[in-house]
């Protein structure tokens, strides 16, 4: 952000400054907290956390745990760990990126550039389809997966991502390619550039930004989605789905530690995303949804 | 020649034709994939479906069943309390951040990742991190016993009158920073000349920010009460993995109550009744918006 170093017409005294840090240093703890929680006990053995305190480092630090969810611990009737669940996770959320945020360009596109008849309202009812709550389609998508035989796959799951992430990623892009001169696109036309050429040559070479915005949106919410994993993974479960089954499960010893070494293992992908480049998604999702 | 010149035509109609090609499998995956199936669900909440989909009509019986169990009403006040609550405290939260952190503080670009990122992690592992956490055998309250504060009690995630508010505290945890970077955007937009010549006229700090800066982060508030009102209505992971909708049925939200009642308790009707419900509380809340945001646009 650019107007961070703006000068800032308010001023404050000591005593003030030194409250504003204090409140802000004290929300930094309590966002730290739960998280640092997770990944200090992930590093204990299990008696240190039933008969200790969750706050203590570790008297004997161990990744037993963290081993063990990986490739050992009970998934619902199977001792496989977490692996192949994150495997699946991968295999569902690549293709699901990919094709939803190539469809996402070219409606952008089409939608600003080659504007027609009824337009914006297609466009109002793609934007609507954004925020339905998902239990209303949840009965007809079961049958029709189970008609078309994708029931219970990775194919299955991808289609139904695109299929609601469409929505979302045509936003970013409408938005963003709002903002470009459309008399490029017209001078190119008169050039004899088509459709697809002037998509190709001028449009792509400037998407960098919004393609960023879009890839990590699809991305943590295809890796972060639960209901429908949980409703049509079958026996191709994504890791969201898998870790619920293991911290719920009801069988033996409750091992906390594996629990959130787990727990971390399926958050790891989308916090690295957002640690290498958060800062530029808040940067392109604040310019297109906030006026200023 | 002729023959040139239809070749030439046959290829303009083309170029005319390839957006709306282009479009097409979009909106068609959109109109069978979204609004059909709306359509069906709203048709399936008029029948006696059970477990599976029946298709003779039997008119209002579900709603008007849906509307008589308590269950129902459970999950419709733990909505009201949980999205009045979340949305409160998460603009409050937000505002106030974005406020602070807008008085040139050194590390900013530090402390914003820190209360962003929650917002990247699945509602699961969330649940998963605050379930323990506030768990009273091993959590907190363990922790200020250990401490010596032995009277301390925290055993909310095991009230039935207190674990909704539980799911509030994960839930704020969850997606605060991400209201405090929709806030610091609108704040770093308005015009810094607007406040100085404000303070030239005497307004102190405090008014500076009621009668002038809050007003204009209108935009912001908006955004913001949108999308935390659609993601409370739509809550189901958080408070799966939270509570699992205990202790009893106490933090059953209407998303839970769809989920159960279709797919594990066979009342299918109902199930979709409840679906249509939640649909029309989110369309009630979205339609004004979207309506308003695509008039203005050209």
């Amino acid at each position: 952000m650019a107007a961070a170093t703006q000068d800032s017409a308010v001023s404050s005294g000591k005593i003030t400054r030194v409250f504003i840090y204090l409140v802000l240093l004290l929300s930094a703890l309590f966002y730290l907290l739960p998280f640092f929680v997770m990944v200090v006990n992930s590093l204990k053995p299990l008696e240190e956390i039933t008969g200790g305190n969750m706050m203590a480092l570790p008297q004997t630090w161990t990744i037993e745990p963290w081993l063990k969810a990986w490739s050992t611990a009970q998934i619902g009737v199977e001792a496989t760990g977490l692996k192949p669940y994150f495997l699946n996770s991968i295999l569902m959320v690549v293709p699901a990126v990919v094709i939803s945020t190539g469809l996402g360009a070219l409606n952008g596109y089409v939608l600003t550039k080659w504007r027609f008849r009824g337009d914006t309202l297609l466009f109002g009812l793609l934007l609507f389809s954004c925020f339905i709550p998902f239990q209303i389609v949840l009965i007809p998508m079961a049958t029709i997966l189970g008609k078309i035989g994708l029931a219970g796959s990775i194919p299955g799951l991808v289609l139904v991502h695109v299929v609601y992430g469409v929505g979302f990623t045509t936003l970013y892009y409408r938005n963003y390619y709002a903002a470009f001169p459309t008399e490029l696109v017209h001078a190119a036309m008169i050039d004899g550039a088509g459709f697809f050429r002037i998509f190709w040559r001028i449009m792509l070479p400037v998407s960098g930004p919004i393609t960023v915005v879009s890839v990590i949106w699809q991305f943590t919410n295809v890796w972060n989605d639960f209901l429908f994993g949980a409703s049509f993974g079958g026996q191709t479960q994504p890791m969201t789905v898998a870790l619920n089954n293991l911290v719920q499960s009801s069988t033996g010893v409750k091992e906390y530690n594996v629990h959130f070494a787990g727990a971390i293992l399926a958050a790891l992908p989308t916090l690295l995303v957002y640690i290498v480049a958060g800062r530029y998604f808040v940067r392109g999702l604040m310019a297109g949804s906030v006026k200023g | 020649m002729a023959n040139y010149a239809s070749d030439a035509d046959f290829r303009t109609k083309l170029q005319g034709w390839i957006p709306k090609l282009v479009l097409s499998p979009s909106i068609a995956m959109m109109l069978v994939f979204v609004y059909g199936f709306i359509i069906y669900t709203v048709y399936l909440s008029f029948t006696n479906s059970k477990m599976l989909p029946k298709y003779d009509l039997i008119g209002l019986d579900n709603y008007v069943r849906l509307w008589g169990l308590s269950t129902w009403w459970t999950a419709v006040t733990n909505l009201a309390i949980f999205a009045s609550l979340y949305i409160i405290i998460c603009t409050v939260i937000g505002l106030t951040l974005a406020i602070l952190l807008d008085q040139k503080i050194r590390g900013e670009g530090m402390l914003r990742p820190i209360y962003l990122y929650p917002m990247a992690l699945s509602f699961i592992v969330t649940g998963t991190a605050w379930k323990w956490f506030l768990d009273p055998g091993i959590g907190l309250e363990n922790t200020m016993h250990l401490w010596g504060w032995e009277s301390f009690e925290f055993n909310w995630i095991k009230d039935r009158n207190m674990a909704i508010y539980t799911i509030v505290i994960a839930a704020v945890w969850q997606t605060s920073g991400f209201v405090m970077a929709m806030f610091l955007a609108g704040l770093r937009g308005i015009d810094n000349e607007i406040l100085k010549a404000a303070q030239i006229d005497g307004a102190s700090n405090w008014q500076l920010y009621r009668r002038i800066v809050i007003p204009m982060l209108r935009p912001a508030f908006l955004s913001a009460f949108v999308i935390l009102a659609h993601l409370a209505v739509k809550s189901y992971d958080l408070v799966i993995a939270l509570t699992g909708g205990g202790p009893g049925r106490a933090t059953e939200l209407p998303a839970t109550f769809m989920y159960s009642y279709t797919f594990t308790r066979n009342q299918m009707g109902t199930g979709a009744a409840s679906a249509v419900i939640m649909l029309m509380t989110i369309a009630a809340i979205m339609m004004p918006y979207l309506y308003a945001e695509l008039k203005e646009k050209p």
